[in-house]
């Protein structure tokens, strides 16, 4: 399937665009996801933390994504 | 509650008054203000970036634990800037009003703790010399 992939702050500098759009396999999951985009970009691998969200909630790492799934990767957050 | 993401300079006063309420002996309030040091280094300015759906819906999310944890709150009113912050602007708002004080100061801090650890906001610091995001690296 195809998912596009919102970035944000040091994961949008690493990839270097402000969304991906990418092939995954049907029934991908959220940690699935991550280990492909840490192969891709490895500096993702160096980041603290690196978190899915789904429809604007945060994705457990066994929560699977669907096409029209709005997803975005949240590196680690520092507001306030 | 008010919930509230802005590019634009926060009315603190508006903010305030958003908190206000008949029922209520305490209004308490966070301020974050944008500092001129960070680990020794001298800011020149802030950058901040917001996911902003995500941003509105986990703020929500944040207040409405508040909310849960103190019963009686009467009102919680935040504001969270996103854009070119300059030395000494405000960044967030956090308020909120209870019948009794020790309440609010306990549900004020609550609020601005949590959302730090939860809103998709970025703030990425500009120094002399170059930039960084803050907390990206261990």
């Amino acid at each position: 399937m195809t998912i596009n992939i919102a970035l944000f702050g040091i994961a949008r500098e690493i990839v270097g665009q402000s969304s991906l759009t990418i092939d995954t396999p049907a029934g991908q999951s959220a940690a699935g996801l991550l280990a492909e985009l840490r192969r891709t970009y490895p500096d993702l691998g160096g980041l603290r933390s690196l978190a899915v969200a789904v429809n604007n909630e945060y994705a457990a790492d066994d929560v699977v994504l669907h096409e029209r799934d709005e997803i975005a990767l949240i590196p680690p957050v520092s507001g306030g | 509650m008010q919930i509230d993401l802005t590019d634009q300079p926060i009315d603190v006063a508006a903010v305030l008054a958003a908190a206000e309420s008949e029922e209520a002996g305490a209004v308490n309030a966070f301020i974050g203000t944008v500092r001129n040091r960070s680990e020794g280094r001298r800011v020149v300015r802030l950058h901040y970036e917001a996911y902003p759906p995500m941003a509105l819906r986990q703020l929500t999310r944040v207040a409405e634990m508040a909310q849960e944890k103190w019963p009686m709150l009467r009102k919680i009113a935040v504001t969270h800037r996103h854009g070119t912050l300059e030395i000494g602007d405000v960044a967030v708002v956090v308020a909120v009003s209870t019948p009794h004080r020790a309440d609010s100061f306990a549900a004020c801090e609550y609020i601005i703790d949590t959302l730090k650890e939860v809103v998709p906001i970025w703030k990425k610091e500009e120094y002399e010399d170059g930039t960084v995001w803050v907390a990206a690296h261990p």
